[in-house]
């Protein structure tokens, strides 16, 4: 058999599996506390030790019987955005500025479109393990109203990791040095944690600050994953995060293909 | 393989090919030379169907870059100037996953990784990282992983520089192997003892664009003279000397330290010169090269 151009995106993306495969066997050691200790850590301290004290009303904790009923969907989707801008930030420049290896591997049969789908696949990897795990872990606690609700509230992280992988991919693919990331963590991440809705019902802030609160993408997941855990769906309003997420998804691809492209092909 | 026609690339207002017309023939080793900013790394990179053409026509192997990029990515080996290795993969690692994205079968990928550490002596560090190899053997891993899908063509930008001389003579006893087997090798390079130890043919660049092309030889012959003979008087006095001794050479070029009298017959022009009374505290006569009508053609001064 001869070496042949692939005959399609998501072909010739797959063609990197091997390269990522060999990558996490190489990393997976590292990335297992932040990805399954930390989250725990953060259960305990704030859903059950912390939760302790916060009088578990449902009319005030948007439904939840239990602060760490309440809690724990918000840290879920946090943690699917912390994943990614842990893998889409001084990854992405290493490979495009530090080691050049996509540089290798667009000079193979692979385009940059494949060589970021098959980037942001391994990222979703990461993504459906951490959160898989934490799911696993919450189950026992008691969390999710619903089996049902607990594989969906799994099954969007996805969704919400792409929202926050595309976009910051772009960011990533044309910045000239890794300084901007140390804002990108600190303004941007740390922020969108602690005021998205994750630790506290949005409707709390002030009435301003709760608008531009509901304007952020982690909002938009942390309601959403928070509906199926407790099983109040409410159609229209989770048809509007998706419809939030999704567009943030590919508005974020197109960027991300434009600017690695430009980055890469002059 | 290849055929450029009036072929320009350009960056914005920066026109870093300016028209140039080659055409490389299957199973020759053909060169380009230039100093730095010529415009060799551009065209190459054009030819490796990674960055777009300007302007011109361009067929590598019969099909259009713009068109049919990964067909030819899929047929040409790529050693970049900078390696762009994983440094944190082993290096049979390094090899077998770069297999996998020309779409080859897990088990062939092995079998050609296997060879290839064989013929570029890397088979004892093979499970080493990258990171500890010397320069030399990165190069060496660059040129096997640039042979991983077994192309028509092989591409080289500055394959040998940065390197010790044992290191470079040993990726040049491999580059010559593969063009015994038939490999068309095309390679940059600003070190003529490399272009002349390789190329079969090349074209000399300056400023964008092609000002000279043939073998190693006509190059000499029709550029310089057959001989060269270097004179070496006191500090300062070269100017005045050279203005005597001018009609005794084809041309004469001052130094700071010595006169060069390009000349057919050095030994005889050194008579002359003793004859008029002019004695040279050293002198030299030897062969011109390629580096003589690299210098004539692209200038002494610096270009950075």
């Amino acid at each position: 058999m001869s070496s042949s151009a692939p005959t399609n995106v998501v072909a010739g993306a797959a063609r990197l599996l091997d390269y990522w495969a060999i990558v996490y066997r190489r990393t997976w050691k590292g990335s297992a506390i932040s990805s399954f200790v930390n989250p725990l850590f953060y259960v305990l301290a704030m859903g059950v030790l912390l939760g302790d004290y916060v009088e578990g009303d449902p009319a005030k904790l948007e439904g939840a019987t239990s602060y760490l009923m309440f809690i724990a969907p918000g840290l879920l989707a946090a943690q699917s955005m912390q994943t990614v801008f842990g893998e889409v930030t001084y990854p992405v420049m290493g490979m495009v500025k530090w080691h050049k290896t996509y540089f290798g591997m667009t000079a193979s049969p692979l385009s940059v479109r494949e060589v970021i789908l098959g980037h942001l696949g391994f990222v979703m990897f990461r993504v459906g393990l951490t959160c898989g795990v934490f799911v696993l872990v919450m189950a026992p606690f008691g969390v999710f109203a619903t089996v049902w609700g607990a594989v969906l509230a799994f099954l969007v992280q996805f969704l919400v990791g792409l929202a926050f992988a595309t976009p910051l991919y772009g960011l990533s693919a044309g910045l000239k040095d890794e300084s901007p990331f140390a804002l990108v963590f600190r303004l941007g991440m740390m922020p969108l944690f602690l005021f998205s809705g994750a630790f506290f019902p949005i409707d709390n802030l002030d009435p301003w600050l709760a608008t531009f609160a509901k304007a952020t993408p982690l909002w938009h997941g942390v309601d959403l994953t928070r509906m199926l855990t407790l099983d109040t769906v409410d159609v229209s309003t989770a048809l509007v995060h998706i419809a939030y997420l999704v567009v943030l998804a590919v508005l974020g691809w197109f960027w991300a293909v434009r600017r690695l492209t430009k980055r890469m092909v002059g | 393989m290849i055929l450029a026609q009036g072929l320009r690339k350009s960056f914005g207002e920066f026109e870093a090919v300016k028209g140039i017309d080659v055409d490389v023939r299957r199973g020759e080793a053909f060169g380009f030379l230039g100093p730095n900013g010529a415009g060799k790394s551009s065209t190459m990179r054009m030819v490796a169907a990674v960055s777009p053409v300007s302007g011109g026509t361009l067929r590598i192997l019969g099909m259009d870059p713009a068109t049919d990029g990964p067909q030819i990515r899929a047929r040409i080996g790529v050693c970049p100037q900078e390696d762009t290795l994983d440094l944190e993969l082993t290096v049979r690692d390094n090899l077998f996953v770069y297999g996998r994205y020309f779409g080859l079968p897990r088990k062939e990928v092995r079998e050609r990784v296997d060879e290839l550490l064989e013929f570029v002596q890397l088979t004892e560090k093979a499970g080493s990282m990258v990171e500890d190899l010397s320069g030399g053997m990165k190069r060496r891993l660059t040129i096997a992983r640039s042979l991983i899908n077994r192309p028509e063509v092989l591409l080289l930008d500055e394959p040998t520089t940065g390197l010790d001389p044992q290191a470079r003579h040993v990726v040049w006893d491999r580059l010559f192997r593969l063009k015994q087997q038939g490999v068309t090798l095309v390679l940059t390079t600003h070190y003529m003892d490399e272009a002349e130890q390789l190329c079969d043919r090349l074209v000399v660049m300056d400023n964008g664009r092609i000002v000279a092309e043939g073998s190693p030889l006509t190059l000499i012959a029709e550029h310089s003279t057959r001989e060269v003979a270097e004179l070496r008087f006191g500090v300062g006095e070269h100017e005045a000397i050279a203005a005597k001794v001018e009609d005794l050479a084809d041309r004469v070029e001052v130094l700071p330290d010595r006169l060069l009298l390009y000349t057919a017959d050095g030994e005889e022009t050194l008579a002359k010169v003793h004859e008029r009374g002019l004695e040279p505290v050293a002198s030299l006569i030897r062969r011109s090269t390629l580096e003589d009508v690299f210098l004539r053609l692209t200038g002494r001064t610096l270009v950075d």
